[in-house]
């Protein structure tokens, strides 16, 4: 489904990532895992768009799209959510979600401002999308609220709604659960468990050692920009490079 | 278009078809001519600033190259105003959307910069090309715009002729808040990078919407250029983008009847502090600063802040 090729970044001196690759099957809830500053924020900003790589190649379903730009992404069906929530704050939770559907929409600048017929129906057509992708993730009692008026725990998931809204193919989550408390976090798994049913490959990256054992398929540990090791939850818990680079932060 | 909006939308423009039966020939109406204009030029700014997050300090220019192109053709080549004012627009809006793309890579304080240049860079043309504007001293004789056997040479023509296009402007700017088009912009105001993850091609759309407003611009410019028929660059300089910059953000960012309220007020302020002449701008320097302080909602922020209160202790 998506392959990372030997990616490297450096920020000014900072080796991000080191030739890291990685591959992630369809269907999977494929794990990300590592101390702060792994690199895992950065290999998410690389494969959605925002950052070119210094080196290296991204693949999407055997394409290359290494250096396609996020808005291209979208519309190939790759999509992430962000650790530190970039929300649209003074738009409502439902407007937020819509912004979801631009690109399953497209009515333009003229037949907005002119409320064209066709472009009604449309926003009709958006509306109950995003009120499914709401009531999805729980959110259909603040859909009227203010995205920036949310408490984190909503917040993290609209950053999920309006990513679902898209109608990905392939989701990055970036850290979905931190800052919440064990009932929101248990929320969060089973979300993430009904969106790969629904056939959206998940990749996670999450500290949260609880949750990312129980709903991965896979995991991959990065440290300092590079892969650590790979392999099912099972045989991550027991590998000792992985318990001595956590025991070494902490 | 929201319910609420679209009411009161209906009521505004009602009231503004009846202003003239109240007001007769005084000389208010006169200024209400004026309001129309500003509330263009205030919306046009608005679609970029309260809509987009994108700041221009070149509107006064834009609204100026519009009164000069319209100027020209119909006082020198003898072209039809009607369809003077509508090539303007298009040459206007072309010009914005090709100088938008590099001026709209740019963000903040450069944006700010490369706006203000192109003002500048418009205002000396507008001083410079003494054959074609008449040069600082202005350019006389433009014919007024006509319809029929109507001229529309009076205040109370005027005004039908100046707020038949600033209704128009409201309405469209209203439809656009409230659509796919609108939310893309106001999420690339609150998160460009979420916006372009969303599929929002935010680079292009800064610049569509710098070209619409270029557009509403350059009319409320020919507008101008037709109902004083005398026009100089003093009118078109940095001053008065700083007086549009100062509409906006008193009425409220990203709404439309703010856009009104703030072009009302700033359009008879100047009227009633006759007494500071000249220290204008540092009156407008001084509210921006004290709305951005207290009121950064602007004045539509205000009204719907005390509409809140009164519903919660009515309750
Ligand atoms: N835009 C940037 N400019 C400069 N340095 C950066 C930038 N983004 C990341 N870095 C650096 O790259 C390294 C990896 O950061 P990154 O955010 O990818 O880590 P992370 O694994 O997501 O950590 P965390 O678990 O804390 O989110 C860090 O040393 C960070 O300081
Ligand atoms: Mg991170």
């Amino acid at each position: 489904m998506l392959k990372v090729s030997n990616v490297s970044k450096n920020f000014g001196g900072v080796a991000a990532l080191r030739g890291v690759s990685l591959t992630i099957s369809k269907g999977t809830i494929a794990g990300i895992i590592g101390p702060n500053g792994a690199g895992k924020t950065t290999l998410f900003n690389i494969i959605s768009g925002l950052y070119p790589q210094d080196e290296g190649e991204v693949f999407l379903e055997e394409r290359n799209i290494s250096f396609l730009s996020p808005e291209k992404l979208v519309r190939l069906g790759l999509v992430r959510t962000f650790q530190n929530l970039e929300l649209f704050g003074r738009m409502t939770v439902l407007e937020n979600v819509m912004v979801g559907l631009h690109t399953k929409s497209s009515s333009g600048l003229l037949s907005c401002a002119l409320r064209l017929p066709k472009q009604r129906k449309e926003e009709k057509r958006i509306v109950e999308e995003a009120w499914k992708c709401l009531e999805l993730c729980g959110l259909a009692e603040v859909a009227e609220k203010e995205a920036a008026s949310l408490p984190l725990g909503q917040g993290r998931l609209l950053e999920v709604a309006r990513a679902l809204a898209t109608e990905p193919k392939i989701i990055l989550m970036d850290e979905p659960a931190a800052g919440l408390n064990t009932r929101e976090t248990t929320g969060v798994a089973d979300l993430i468990r009904k969106i790969r049913d629904m056939g959206i490959t998940v990749v996670l990256v999450e500290h949260d050692m609880e949750l990312v054992m129980e709903v991965c398929d896979h995991i991959s540990v990065l440290n300092l920009g590079q892969k650590l090791a790979e392999g099912s939850p099972r045989e991550i818990q027991d590998n000792s490079a992985v318990i001595n680079a956590y025991l070494g932060e902490d | 278009m929201k319910k609420t909006d679209q009411i009161l939308f209906f009521a505004f423009s009602v009231c503004i078809l009846f202003l003239p039966l109240i007001l007769k020939e005084s000389y208010i109406l006169h200024v209400f001519v004026f309001i129309g204009i500003n509330t263009m030029l205030a919306i046009a700014l608005n679609l970029l600033l309260g809509y987009a997050g994108q700041i221009s300090l070149g509107q006064g220019a834009l609204y100026g190259l519009g009164a000069y192109i319209s100027a020209i053709l119909s006082a020198k080549y003898g072209v039809n105003p009607w369809l003077g004012m509508g090539v303007s627009a298009v040459i206007v809006s072309a010009v914005a959307f090709i100088v938008g793309f590099p001026i709209l890579k740019l963000r903040g304080h450069y944006l700010a910069m490369a706006t203000l240049g192109l003002g500048i860079i418009l205002y000396i043309i507008f001083n410079e090309t003494v054959d074609w504007t008449g040069g600082p001293s202005g350019f006389p004789g433009i014919p007024n715009l006509k319809l029929g056997s109507l001229t529309f040479d009076n205040d109370v023509a005027n005004f039908y002729l100046v707020w038949f296009f600033a209704l128009i402007t409201m309405f469209l700017a209203l439809n656009l808040y409230q659509s796919r088009i609108g939310r893309a912009l106001r999420a690339v105001s609150d998160s460009e990078v979420a916006a372009r993850i969303m599929g929002v091609d935010a680079w292009l759309l800064k610049v569509k919407i710098f070209a619409a407003s270029a557009f509403i611009s350059s009319l409320a410019g020919s507008l101008y250029a037709h109902t004083v028929t005398f026009i100089a660059p003093a009118s078109f300089g940095f001053n008065f983008s700083v007086e549009l910059l100062t509409m906006v953000v008193v009425g409220g960012l990203g709404s439309v009847f703010g856009s009104f309220l703030g072009a009302a007020i700033l359009t008879l302020l100047p009227e009633w502090l006759r007494v500071f002449h000249d220290f204008d701008i540092v009156i407008y320097g001084l509210l921006l600063i004290l709305i951005m302080m207290f009121m950064p909602r602007g004045l539509a922020g205000l009204v719907s802040h005390l509409k809140a209160k009164v519903y919660v202790e009515s309750k």
